[in-house]
């Protein structure tokens, strides 16, 4: 069973944000007008957040954009505490949000680490034309519900079925979320991180690996790449 | 009449008929009641936009509540339940009025998750598709536990006086006829009745206790800062010890006023509240003394962040006010016994602390959200009308209803009060005798 997970190199980053337009677009996610975005009710499953990197040696600290999603960890300090099962971790590495059962009491988001899950404050619109352009492939979610960067999972679900009707295995380079396949700088990665051989496992095994809050002990599939120390 | 009958009518009063002041307050509570509907209907229709909840704030009031309440609700059952375990007989005229409030603030309490949930017409399935590794779940099955045996604990002490209301009130039958269970007073019954109110009252005590703890280990159980503390277990129980003394005394002051009850309700039973809140108060500082200490101690960048928020940050305000209002005032008023003897001392310490252990609430679940552990452009949390109208609601009903059972049940409880003139004097003083050495015999 493969383990997906996410490289994201900061150092090739420019911090265009076009992940976090592509995202917007892939998964249905409603636009914030600017009233909602500036009391903190925007939902996005991939933000770019402002850290300091102590670069190399001798270089003056710098900030740094970094994009943010969801951080799929192996053990996930969200999903012990939802006390309807609404979110689950599956044995692929994703962390699940089931919508139809979420009751929306926000503990899953208020117990992550990463503040990377999102609430549903109101019902979602779109100004039409909008409405029209939106994927089939993704449920919009309802009004008081959490929802949160799912890595695109709809595309693996896609990407089987297209090789099962074609009778073959499934190519790993054939499921990629729609950020990793935006990104113009070539910064971000996915893959299999327990096929050593794929590109994910390979970055990941680099000097410039390192993983964000690893402290807390919850794992992350979501591997960053960035010379120099970093931290919040 | 007989003279036991002619006793203690003053008990009786508030049940025969309802005064201006009760009719009053219904009205300031249904106003209240009804402009917290309309804000509930509001919200129902809306969805939490209403509320002044963002990313990364996503608890606020409704939980702030949740915890504030439970914390009230220990006031009741397990101080009514310590002093007749410890057969304080001061504790004769006092122990329903707290147990009442443990019964009827536990239902608020639970109200708040219900307001807090982004999809209440799921609330069912915390029972359907139960987790029990979620803190929320041991919550569910610890306050359901808790109203079960504390509303039997309310109740079995006031079988025999249902049966006095029985006799007395030939109108109300179909409410006291059944309710008192055939109850004559026989010596039989009475033995059983004591055997199961003090069964009661021992297993009340682990439950109350788990209850609270249960509530910090929701925040306590996460990974973060300034939740994940291993003290918050025993915190919290003093913190809810701590408001519900105080929320005894301001319920036994207005119950002493309303109803003329100054001959049973004594200036010595608010020293004895005053000391028991005098001494939960210096536990409480004890504990966020050493809470605050540790976290500025052991410096981890994350906790320091929400330390100082609290101490010189945005909740600097809150946060000392607090501090005075848990701690300064408190101490002041209650050490003292020239102040702690007096209803106004009590009364004035116990809304300090209230006001304190409100403020204590809000600082434990606001702070540590505001300050997320990775950067994020966070909109301050300002609680909308909604929050605020749906609390004032909630206390408007809780005080009504509270109200509402005096008017149907004597607040202190007279037969107690009897027992305690009849047999405890000869029986406290025999107990004294017992611990004195026995006299020696000349030889």
């Amino acid at each position: 069973m493969a383990r997906w997970g996410m490289v994201i190199d900061l150092d090739r980053c420019t911090g265009c944000q076009a992940c976090v337009v592509a995202c917007q677009v892939e998964n249905n996610v409603p636009p914030a007008g600017p009233v909602d975005a500036a009391r903190g009710r925007a939902i996005s499953w991939l933000r770019l957040v402002p850290m300091q990197s102590t670069g190399p040696r001798g270089t003056r600290p710098a900030l740094q954009l970094v994009p943010l999603p969801c951080q799929h960890c192996g053990r996930p300090p969200c999903t012990r505490v939802c006390p309807v099962r609404a979110t689950q971790k599956d044995e692929e590495g994703f962390v699940a949000q089931i919508y139809p059962r979420c009751i929306g009491c926000r503990y899953c988001t208020t117990a992550c680490p990463y503040t990377v899950r999102d609430f549903n404050w109101r019902r979602p619109e779109w100004a039409a034309p909008l409405e029209r352009s939106l994927s089939p492939d993704v449920s919009v979610r309802p009004r008081g519900v959490v929802e949160k960067c799912t890595f695109c999972h709809h595309r693996l679900q896609l990407a089987r079925d297209r090789a099962r009707a074609e009778g073959r295995p499934l190519q790993d380079e054939e499921y990629v979320p729609a950020c990793v396949q935006t990104c113009p700088a070539l910064a971000m990665s996915f893959g299999d991180l327990d096929d050593p051989r794929s590109e994910v496992a390979r970055l990941g095994r680099s000097q410039r690996a390192f993983r964000l809050l690893e402290e807390l002990g919850t794992e992350p599939n979501v591997i960053y790449l960035a010379k120099g120390e970093w931290g919040a | 009449m007989p003279e036991l009958e002619r006793q203690d009518e003053r008990l009786f009063a508030p049940i025969a008929r309802a005064g201006r002041g009760f009719w009053l307050l219904a009205v300031v509570a249904g106003g209240l009641g009804l402009a917290g509907l309309a804000a509930w209907l509001v919200q129902l229709r809306r969805g939490l936009a209403v509320t002044g909840l963002n990313v990364p704030v996503y608890w606020g009031l409704y939980i702030t509540h949740f915890v504030f309440f439970i914390g009230i609700s220990h006031a009741g059952t397990l101080i009514s339940a310590i002093l007749r375990l410890s057969r304080a007989e001061w504790r004769r005229p006092i122990t329903r009025a707290a147990e009442v409030i443990t019964v009827l603030v536990l239902f608020f309490g639970m109200g708040c998750v219900l307001l807090d949930l982004g999809r209440p017409d799921r609330a069912a399935f915390v029972l359907l598709h139960a987790n029990f590794r979620s803190p929320l779940l041991w919550d569910v099955a610890s306050v359901t536990t808790y109203l079960t045996a504390s509303t039997l604990y309310l109740y079995l002490p006031l079988i025999p006086d249902i049966a006095l209301l029985r006799d007395r009130f030939p109108g109300r039958r179909w409410l006291y006829g059944p309710l008192s269970l055939r109850w004559t007073g026989t010596p039989r019954q009475h033995r059983i009745l004591e055997r199961a109110i003090s069964v009661m009252a021992i297993v009340v005590i682990p439950i109350a206790v788990s209850v609270h703890t249960v509530v910090s280990w929701v925040f306590a159980m996460t990974v973060q800062p300034m939740w994940h503390s291993t003290i918050f277990g025993p915190y919290f129980v003093v913190g809810a010890i701590f408001s519900g003394i105080a929320a005894i005394i301001l319920a036994m002051a207005v119950v002493r006023r309303a109803y003329r009850l100054e001959a049973y309700l004594k200036p010595v039973h608010f020293n004895n509240l005053g000391l028991l809140l005098l001494v939960m108060s210096l536990l409480w500082f004890y504990f966020t003394f050493a809470e605050f200490l540790t976290t500025w101690y052991g410096g981890d960048p994350s906790h320091l962040a929400v330390f100082v928020s609290k101490t010189e940050g945005r909740f600097a305000l809150s946060f000392w006010t607090m501090v005075i209002a848990c701690f300064v005032i408190p101490v002041a008023l209650l050490a003292s016994r020239r102040t702690r003897a007096t209803v106004w001392g009590t009364v004035v310490a116990s809304i300090s602390v209230e006001v304190g252990m409100w403020l204590e609430r809000f600082l434990i679940v606001v702070p540590s959200l505001s300050v997320p552990r990775l950067p994020m452009t966070a909109a301050p949390y300002a609680p909308s009308w909604v929050e605020w109208s749906l609390f004032a609601a909630f206390v408007a009903l809780f005080v009504f209803l509270y109200a509402i059972f005096t008017k149907l049940f004597p607040i202190v409880s007279i037969w107690e009060v009897r027992e305690g003139r009849e047999r405890s004097v000869a029986e406290v003083s025999r107990r004294v005798e017992s611990y004195l050495p026995a006299e020696e015999r000349a030889p």
